[in-house]
């Protein structure tokens, strides 16, 4: 239990110690000939079986008799999933990629045990063509800037000292030592000029200010961890990677605001985040950072989870509101705000997971310093989750005001396959799709509005040539359905017939007349939706509307998808000339669709039967396959 | 009567905020909704899923409306003014966001008008008038759900259910049943019973409370007419009316008359030229009931205060929440069948015997306000003799139908008398319509069986309030006992919750299951046709007035000094609660509990 | 009315006891409890809705719409085997939609549905953030990543196989 600030102090500089080697700073004293390595344990690498190789090393380790040398360590998610399981070594910070349980013998063998790096497991930048050694040399990290994700691939999360060796609860502890008046708490916030990252961008200062100024018997802070965007995955990094920091922002919000209760609303479908937040809340309150009289003062906050059940419009805030208190999950109108009628009827803050996280080292380092970075409109950074036909897919942060190219081309190393860059879709379902042309945008809130799209959680999908833009907006407005909570007209029978008419229009059955229809409909369904995601829904209507208009009438005059994607509008065939009938088509087509006798070309395709897979085409060795 | 009101009314604040509409400005009071506020101004604004106090979810966006410095439009019904608000009601972008989602909804409605039982009183037929949707240019899927009616009281077309909640909020909030909940999501969403059972399998009390409110087909009576035509038409049987208290200031309504206008007489003229062979006033069994329950009470008081508080029996819907949700009460309900129930009892036992005629081919028909007493007529315990107490029960509003059908200029058609014997009646009995009656009847007669004196009648003005849950005292002699009146069964609820944990005591109940009592039945003229501004209290409340007033120019204001009551005691029953009484009047209950479906 | 238990059923309302026991207390649990029993049961039929709708004091009305509501709640029996194929964004552009179609057409059922053989149920999922691996599928806890229709097959067969295994074992 620690009493005082002191004692964290204490444990901090313990701590710092024992960590020395992970860090940069050659100010720290550090252990010399040991190593520390550190296993990237988030869901992306966590799937691509890193805890094999954790538990591998572990036992290699002891096994050789090592523990005095080599510590394994869990840590948060590198970002760089796709090339994953990530394992970094310390102090030379040499970065593997896609290490195999099989590649441990190599690794201690080599660099352990004879200080030699292992090249095969090496990132190879695709962009220089050359070996990139430690993740300082990473071309995708070079033009980051970690705030929000600070923590994330240097502490183990399950362990609370590592996070008060990076200043954890440092900030907390001195609010309360010092007994430091919320006003001025909530007026560093504002003054930092930090927005909302759950995706409205509303000022965070602001808000905790009229979250302060309700009386009320009682108040709660909610964190928002639902997640919901398809392709997202910022929140959970955080979560996995740095739960505390989520945890001390939320203790300092509930001093600020007077409310001595929190929840933190997670997706189930987040079965490790949820686990490290346990553990993490669990260690918090043993050390007295969360219960009764937090660090000796005379404050009191608790904090407990609660698990989402499958819907996505439970991250609308007032949705999300009734979930937490078990109900179903729908919107509300607003006024009155969550701020002012929340949980229980009582005044409640809810943030998002990446605004907390930026709250702890925005108080320790000064707004200034915050508002230093990124934009007039937007400051401080924002986390990405980079997917779709790009190079690095992954997690990045940069500051606000990074150009989208230098996203795209310099950190995610560009188009996958040498494609032709298409579009890229921001906002997730609330968002737009943006045009080559608007690639040099300096991404803020305001700038990403102005364009048709929007900052949303920070989803990047990138599109290419194979990409159509009326399936796109088709698979949108699918989730809009899917997910719509039914309760407001416009949005449960009009997000369908947009669906309907997109569907025809993806058929080849489409009019020009339903263009007119959409874009009226979708004006209306904005204007009109009762909460955010009805409101949001056409959006990606209008935006590819309004950029890739030609690719709408492809398919209603051409009855062609340009893309080659719309499967009513294309065909698998088999070219007559070139086909020497092998048969390997045929046996790797999934619904058996191919048929024909071994050496007496052609074989042919039953239009009826295939799927449109295209499984066979690359399979056949004359490419003689091929989709019209 | 001493009267300790629970509801005290609501201090209206008297601050007022000034606001802007379409460029006027006005001085409005604060909190209450833009919708409420410009319906003060005489501003109409379309609504549609609203209904004031009760249902304010802003999901219809039928009511948007555009406010300065808003991004989006905002639904009119649920934003509350506030200083300086500039709205704008009637701009293109407002009528064409709301045409659309009047537009959206047809697209997924199954749109029969011309053969659906809300033809010309429909509420979203009214809106797409008023908002001329001529196009629906939207064509899909549209939810095929069905239809539902394994109940004798109640029929659910879900096909015709735009989701507006209304039915929801009325049986969650007023009468407490919760029976429905929205389930699924999404276009798939519905509003109906846990499972999507049908009603008479879960807590449904058959009040028909949600037919009131919903602004469409989608739930209404069962109708019984086509039923009634053959039975009238078949010269073999003697078919017998008679009408409930209520309806003689309700059908009226119908045919463009006032609100609460008094036509017993053209009432009585309707049925005999419809073909009805007699018409009977249930007036009279609603004396009889008094005379048993009140014998009840006075038996209860002196010998059995175990069993007190009595409560009353006379409203099936109330009878059924019992069942359901207060199976522990049911010792303390009065065991006296409902007026319609005994009248038809006594029709095909007394009466035919008397008059000669054969049982089996009476067919009773009862004109109720009342959807839980179709259900009523069809329980097992509800007959005598072997024959069914009442045959059909039809509802003000089927009974209208049926008069539309023959063409009977209903207003003015003259004046006729009930039949003998069920044809003269006290006040006492009349009152039963409206919520208080039945205690204050009681009342009235418990004083002469208890003192053996009569008591003034007094003008009981607190228990004919509209507040939901009312105790008074009362003096008996030299006995002073508690009452409570509670109408709409949240309000049973509140006080026998109360009664239970003690916080309060009371002798004898009057429960009505609708709110107001029976002129606001379930089966009651549905007033909403341009919209549901009335579906508040006020028209209920000028029903009952029309009541009272006639029960205070009445000769005879107690039911036990009706004559009629006199002949039936001395002719066949004997005394109150006499073993006759008890076979022919009483019945019994069935605990129910809130799972019905498992016993399927 | 009573809410009749099977002998066989009796260890799980048992352990259904002990959930509600531990929840009821504090307010807004039911969408843990219902969690849980989905853990017990594998699924939430009526029984156990009502069961909990008794014990909680809740109308079944509300229960049943909230277990409607959310897409993790099941009111029918799963199979040994959940597929989710994620319809994330990130998959759904490296062609999820025709993953999701092969293994249609592979078990012979829609999204939602359970193989006659109650070996596989077919789910369509949202993002489950390995988007790094797209197209992915999920097979109950295992993660498959980089899929092409081609492989879908292969994979359903190992889970066949093993089910095979492990009924002969038995
Ligand atoms: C349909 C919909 C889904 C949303 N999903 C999320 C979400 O998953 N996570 C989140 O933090 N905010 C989400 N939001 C935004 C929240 O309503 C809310 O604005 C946010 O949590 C506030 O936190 P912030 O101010 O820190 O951004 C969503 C909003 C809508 C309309
Ligand atoms: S906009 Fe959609 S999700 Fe939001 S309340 Fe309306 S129906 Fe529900
Ligand atoms: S595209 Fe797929 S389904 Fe069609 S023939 Fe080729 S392998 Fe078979
Ligand atoms: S693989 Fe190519 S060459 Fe061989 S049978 Fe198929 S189409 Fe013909
Ligand atoms: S409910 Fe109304 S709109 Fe619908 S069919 Fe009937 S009358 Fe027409
Ligand atoms: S209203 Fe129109 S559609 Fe209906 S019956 Fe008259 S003419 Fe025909
Ligand atoms: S009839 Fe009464 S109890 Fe039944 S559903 Fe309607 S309002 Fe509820
Ligand atoms: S049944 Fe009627 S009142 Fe109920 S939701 Fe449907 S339309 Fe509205
Ligand atoms: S109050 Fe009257 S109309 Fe309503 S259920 Fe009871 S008896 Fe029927
Ligand atoms: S999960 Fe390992 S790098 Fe993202
Ligand atoms: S939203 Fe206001 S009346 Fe329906
Ligand atoms: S979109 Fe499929 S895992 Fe993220």
């Amino acid at each position: 239990m620690l009493k005082s600030i002191e004692d964290l102090e204490n444990i901090k500089n313990e701590s710092l110690k024992s960590i020395s080697l992970r860090l940069k700073d050659t100010s720290i004293e550090k252990e010399i000939n040991k190593y520390h390595i550190l296993v990237c344990a988030g869901t992306g690498c966590t799937s691509s079986k890193s805890n094999l190789v954790r538990e591998r090393l572990e036992n290699e380790i002891i096994k050789r008799n090592l523990q005095d040398k080599v510590k394994v360590f869990k840590t948060g998610c590198f970002g760089f999933c796709k090339l994953g399981p990530i394992l970094v070594v310390h102090p030379d910070r040499t970065f593997y990629t896609k290490v195999e349980p099989d590649d441990v013998d190599k690794i201690i063998n080599n660099h352990i045990e004879k200080g030699k790096i292992v090249e095969k497991l090496l990132y190879h930048s695709p962009k220089s063509n050359e070996i990139q050694k430690t993740i300082d040399e990473i071309d995708f990290f070079n033009h980051q800037m970690r705030i929000a994700l600070r923590n994330c691939g240097i502490i183990n999360p399950e362990d609370i000292k590592e996070y008060i060796a990076m200043d954890g609860y440092i900030a907390l502890g001195n609010i309360l030592s010092k007994k430091i008046p919320p006003k001025e708490i909530i007026k560093e916030i504002k003054d930092s000029g930090l927005r909302g990252r759950g995706g409205g961008g509303f000022k965070t200062g602001v808000k905790w200010e009229y979250a302060a100024s309700y009386q009320s018997d009682k108040k709660f802070v909610l964190c928002n961890a639902d997640e919901g965007d398809p392709g997202a995955f910022m929140d959970r990094s955080i979560l996995e990677g740095d739960p505390h920091s989520v945890i001390e922002a939320m203790i300092i919000a509930g001093y600020c605001i007077g409310a001595h209760k929190g929840y933190i609303y997670v997706r189930a479908e987040y079965p490790i985040a949820v686990e490290r937040l346990e553990i993490a809340i669990e260690q918090a309150r043993k050390l007295g950072l969360l219960g009764k009289n937090i660090l000796g003062s005379s404050f009191d906050f608790d904090l407990d989870i609660r698990l989402g059940a499958g819907a996505f419009v439970c991250g609308e805030e007032t949705a999300l509101i009734q979930s937490v208190m078990g109900l179903r999950g729908e919107p509300r109108p607003r006024p009155p705000f969550p701020a002012e009628v929340g949980l229980w009827e009582k005044p409640t803050l809810n943030n998002n997971v990446e605004t907390f996280a930026n709250i702890p080292i925005i108080l320790r380092k000064g707004s200034n310093w915050y508002s230093s970075i990124g934009t007039e409109d937007s400051k401080g950074t924002k986390v990405f989750a980079l997917a779709g036909q790009i190079n690095n897919t992954g997690l990045i942060e940069v500051p606000m005001g990074t150009s989208l190219r230098t996203i795209i081309y310099d950190i995610g190393g560009g188009i996958h396959d040498n494609k032709k860059f298409k579009a890229v879709q921001t906002g997730g379902p609330s968002g737009g799709c943006i045009p080559e042309k608007l690639l040099d945008t300096k991404i803020d809130f305001k700038s990403l509005t102005d364009i048709g799209s929007m900052m949303g959680s920070g989803g990047m999908i990138v599109m290419d040539e194979t990409d159509c833009m009326v399936d796109i907006a088709r698979f949108y407005l699918e989730f809009a359905q899917d997910e719509s909570c039914g309760k407001c007209v416009p949005c449960r029978i009009g997000t369908k017939r947009l669906l309907e008419i997109l569907n025809k229009i993806s058929k080849g059955k489409g009019e020009m007349e339903d263009l007119k229809i959409l874009e009226e409909l979708s004006y209306d369904i904005k204007d009109s939706a009762l909460c955010g995601l009805g409101q949001t829904a056409p959006n990606p209507i209008l935006s590819t509307l309004k950029y890739f208009k030609d690719e709408f009438i492809a398919h209603i005059k051409d009855k062609r998808c340009p893309a080659g994607v719309c499967n009513d509008l294309l065909k698998i065939v088999i070219s007559d000339e070139k086909c020497i009938a092998c048969g390997i088509c045929a046996k790797v087509c999934p619904v058996n669709a191919i048929t024909g006798e071994i050496r007496k070309p052609p074989f042919s395709i039953n239009q009826d039967i295939c799927i449109k897979c295209g499984a066979c085409i690359p399979k056949c060795p004359v490419d003689a396959i091929y989709k019209r | 009567m001493e009267n300790i009101s629970e509801n005290k009314e609501q201090n209206i604040k008297n601050e007022t905020v000034n606001i802007n509409i379409d460029g006027i400005d006005y001085n409005v009071p604060k909190g209450i909704s833009i919708l409420e506020a410009a319906r003060m101004l005489n501003i109409e604004i379309p609504s549609l899923c609203y209904l004031k106090d009760i249902n304010e979810i802003g999901s219809c966006r039928v009511c948007v409306v555009e406010i300065e410095g808003s991004r989006n439009l905002q639904a009119s019904c649920v934003y509350p003014v506030r200083e300086g608000l500039k709205i704008k009601t009637n701009t293109q972008r407002v009528r064409k966001a709301r045409k659309s989602a009047v537009t959206l909804l047809l697209s997924n409605h199954h749109r029969e008008c011309l053969t659906c039982i809300r033809n010309l009183n429909c509420e979203l037929q009214n809106l797409a008038d008023n908002l001329g949707v001529r196009n629906i240019p939207y064509t899909g899927e549209m939810n095929d759900y069905g239809f539902n009616d394994n109940n004798p009281a109640i029929q659910r077309d879900y096909n015709k259910c735009i989701n507006c909640r209304r039915c929801m909020a009325i049986c969650n909030k007023i009468q407490e049943c919760n029976v429905y909940s929205p389930l699924n999501r999404g276009l798939n969403t519905i509003i109906a019973p846990a499972f999507k059972k049908d009603l008479e399998d879960v807590t449904c009390i058959m009040c028909g409370q949600c037919i009131l409110a919903c602004p469409t087909a989608s739930l209404s009576e069962k109708e019984h007419i086509s039923e009634v035509w053959k039975a009238i038409s078949d010269p073999d049987k003697i078919v017998i009316a008679q009408t409930a208290p209520s309806i003689q200031v309700t059908i009226g309504e119908i045919f463009g008359m006032p609100i609460g206008s008094f036509v017993a007489g053209k009432l009585v003229t309707a049925l005999r030229r419809i073909g009805f062979d007699k018409v009977f006033a249930t007036d009279v069994t609603a004396d009889l009931t008094i005379m048993e329950e009140g014998s009840e009470l006075v038996e209860r008081l002196l010998h059995e205060p175990e069993k007190l508080p009595l409560l009353s029996s006379c409203c099936p819907g109330w009878v059924k929440f019992a069942e359901h949700f207060y199976p522990e009460f049911l010792p303390h309900l009065s065991s006296t069948k409902s007026p319609h129930e005994m009248c038809g009892a006594l029709t095909k036992t007394w009466y035919a015997k008397k008059y000669g005629l054969d049982p089996s081919k009476i067919v009773n028909v009862a004109i109720m306000p009342c959807t839980a007493k179709k259900y009523e007529a069809s329980r097992p315990e509800m007959t005598s003799d072997g024959f069914r107490n009442v045959d059909y029960v039809l509802t003000t509003r089927e009974l209208g139908r049926m008069i539309r059908e023959v063409g009977l200029d209903f207003p003015n058609l003259p004046d006729d008398k009930y039949d003998e014997p069920f044809d003269q009646y006290s006040g006492a009995g009349m009152i039963f319509g409206a919520t208080g009656g039945v205690l204050e009847a009681a009342v009235r007669s418990a004083h002469k069986l208890i003192t053996g004196e009569e008591m003034q009648v007094p003008d009981f003005k607190e228990a004919r309030g509209q507040s939901g849950l009312k105790y008074g005292t009362v003096k008996l002699g030299d006995r002073i006992i508690t009452v409570a009146i509670a109408h709409g069964t949240g309000n049973a609820k509140k006080a026998l919750d109360m009664f239970k944990s003690g916080e309060k005591k009371f002798d004898y109940m009057e429960v009505m299951a609708c709110p107001g009592g029976c002129v606001g039945g379930g089966g009651q003229p549905i007033l909403g046709t341009r919209d549901h501004k009335y579906i508040s209290l006020d028209y209920r409340h000028n029903r009952a007035d029309t009541l009272y007033n006639i029960d205070k120019e009445k000769n005879i204001r107690r039911s036990h000094e009706n004559p009629r009551v006199h002949q039936i005691y001395k002719e066949f029953l004997g005394n109150p609660l006499s073993e006759i009484a008890k076979k022919y009047l009483h019945t019994t209950f069935t605990p129910r509990g809130k799972y019905s479906y498992l016993n399927k | 009315m009573e809410i009749l238990i099977e002998k066989n059923e009796e260890d799980n309302f048992k352990k259904l006891d002990e959930i509600i026991e531990k929840y009821k207390e504090e307010e807004g649990m039911l969408i843990r409890i219902l969690q849980k029993s989905q853990e017990i049961f594998g699924y939430l039929p009526e029984k156990v809705q009502t069961y909990i709708s008794q014990k909680l004091d809740i109308p079944i009305s509300t229960i049943n719409g909230i277990v409607s509501f959310y897409a993790l709640f099941s009111e029918e029996p799963q199979g040994k085997y959940t597929i989710g194929v994620c319809l994330g964004t990130a998959c759904y552009v490296k062609g999820a939609q025709e993953i999701l179609e092969t293994i249609k057409k592979e078990l012979q059922i829609d999204v939602g549905e359970t193989s006659m053989d109650k070996l596989f149920t077919l789910k369509a999922t949202r993002c489950i953030g390995a988007c790094g691996l797209a197209p992915v599928i999920t097979i109950n806890e295992d993660v498959h990543g980089k899929l092409t229709p081609a492989d879908i097959p292969s994979i359903l067969y190992k889970y066949i196989k093993k089910h095979k295994e492990n009924k002969t074992t038995k």
